[in-house]
């Protein structure tokens, strides 16, 4: 199983993880996730908070029989890129949607959910995920 | 600067060695390359390997290894680049001798993955993607590559069946190789049949979990001939690497691996040659849909006619296009940070006209190598002399 996640390294990507919160660029206004020290787009390092809507579409997804150790209790899990409302394309876990109903361009939206546990006493690790709107 | 080529070769067969330790694999191929090229001392030792403090809980394998071989107090150095650490390591040794710091160079890749249970080797080989961003979320090797077949699939019209072609001519080829893992032919159905792993990816759209260590030996063009005839000379014509976004969403296209075309245009411009001189291809073919695009970012097939190059039985021993000569990383098998050295002892066998599975006339191939999804490639051409 390895060693559990150390909670420090988990803390640093709070708000990222738990809010969907990554950068844009103060020079050229490129917006991407996760934030990142140097704009892809120009270099420039003025680097500001954004907030995504947390809004997407379905650009291609993946079931996951075989998952890596720690990952074990929730296989088969759906695995798919979000292309974001704003640009931006991030990888998470699909939830609370029959993997036979995922397709190319399904809208999803973001959602909080528990990512993965360390076993009897450690730390639970929660994150976004994304799931079909609820209408 | 000075012409560096290939002297010597050695290498164990790729498989299940439980019996046996990184160590062991690593100096038998070793020493099986120093005996090839007639050295009984190196310079240097450069050792390619991805993950052996997860896979074996050793690092420092210059020291391990060059010890352990007996080489003296040489520098040795282990070299890193995930599943293309073989290709990045022969690459560095070949940099040593053409700078005129060292003369005959050593180069092993070597990875022990079987003394792991499963599910963590696959955690260990999902710490080439990005930990915090890709791993976080539970994703496994396997299904990033699944992603990206799947949207290869619809973008240009290919079936699961289309793509199972790379499988199939890699067993046909791996079936004569007799360091491969796997030397039985398989047919399409025998990938249709076999379980997903990662749907649209099945078991045999995959390159086993392997144990495995290969060697070269690089010199000068002029001490070489201390050594061995021309007959056994292979020259490092060209060579060029590149990395790309590590994190497979961050990427700007998801079916294009830029990071391959960037390589092989330096490599193409060192060598003065084109893609249409290359005789033979050893591309990276961890999963089928990856042997497709890496044909296409190499410039042998425009994008979305990789998988049209095996439809037509372009990619065969006889095709124009013949790539995985020995079986590829699907059949020979794949011991990641090994697989770039395995393919140039293969090419080396092709270009001096020892494979078991000939090109006729094989004068130039190519090896690429891919670490990550995608996002560190070396590619490598070499030459008769
Ligand atoms: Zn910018």
């Amino acid at each position: 199983m390895g060693r559990p996640m150390q909670v420090a390294r988990y803390w640093r990507h709070f708000k990222e993880k738990y809010r969907l919160i990554g950068g844009k660029c103060k020079s050229c206004g490129h917006v991407h996730f996760p934030k990142r020290p140097v704009c892809p787009e120009c270099g420039s390092q003025e680097i500001e908070e954004f907030q995504f809507s947390g809004k997407g579409k379905v650009v291609s997804w993946t079931i996951v029989r075989n998952p890596p150790s720690g990952y074990e209790y929730y296989k088969p899990y759906p695995i798919a890129l979000v292309e974001l409302e704003e640009g931006p394309v991030v990888l998470a876990q699909l939830t609370d949607v029959d993997p036979e109903e995922i397709d190319f361009g399904m809208e999803v939206e973001m959602v909080t959910r528990k990512v993965r546990e360390f076993e009897e006493d450690g730390i639970i690790l929660y994150g976004y995920k994304f799931r079909p709107p609820i209408k | 600067m000075r012409k560096p080529v290939i002297i010597g070769v050695g290498l164990t067969p790729v498989g299940e060695h439980w019996r046996l330790a990184l160590r062991d694999l690593a100096v038998e191929a070793l020493l099986n390359a120093m005996e090839d090229a007639g050295v009984d001392k190196v310079d240097s030792l450069y050792v390619g390997n991805m993950a052996s403090g997860s896979f074996v809980e050793q690092e420092n394998l210059g020291a391990l290894i060059a010890d352990w071989a007996g080489l003296g107090n040489i520098p040795a150095v282990k070299v890193e680049a995930a599943c293309a650490s073989g290709g990045a390591a022969v690459q560095e040794g070949v940099k040593a001798v053409m700078s005129g710091l060292e003369d005959v160079v050593a180069v092993v890749g070597v990875e022990k993955m079987t003394d792991a249970w499963p599910s963590d080797a696959t955690r260990y080989l999902a710490y080439a993607a990005d930990a915090e961003w890709e791993l976080f979320h539970g994703v496994s090797f396997v299904a990033l590559n699944a992603l990206a077949m799947r949207l290869y699939m619809k973008e240009y019209g290919y079936t699961e069946e289309d793509l199972a072609l790379f499988a199939v001519n890699a067993h046909t080829n791996g079936a004569k190789n007799p360091y491969a893992m796997f030397k039985k032919p398989i047919t399409v159905e025998t990938v249709m049949k076999s379980p997903y792993v990662a749907d649209p990816l099945k078991l045999f759209d995959a390159s086993p979990i392997a144990d495995g260590a290969a060697a070269v030996i690089i010199t000068t063009e002029e001490k070489a001939k201390e050594f061995v005839d021309k007959a056994k000379m292979v020259e490092v014509a060209g060579m060029g690497r590149a990395i790309d976004t590590i994190n497979l969403a961050n990427r700007k296209e998801f079916l294009f691996l830029r990071a391959a075309k960037v390589a092989a245009e330096r490599a193409y411009k060192m060598a003065g040659i084109e893609v249409k001189d290359i005789d033979f291809f050893e591309v990276h073919d961890a999963f089928t849909v990856m042997a497709a695009l890496s044909l296409e970012s190499i410039g042998a097939a425009e994008r979305g006619k990789g998988a049209m190059l095996a439809k037509e039985g372009q990619i065969a021993i006889d095709g124009d296009y013949p790539i995985q000569t020995l079986g590829g990383l699907k059949a020979r098998g794949h011991p990641v940070g090994a697989t770039g050295v395995y393919q140039t002892v293969e090419a080396v066998w092709q270009l001096r006209g020892e494979a078991p599975n000939q090109v006729p006339d094989a004068e130039i191939g190519l090896t690429q190598n891919i670490g990550g999804t995608g996002s560190n490639i070396t590619v490598t051409i070499l030459r008769r002399v």
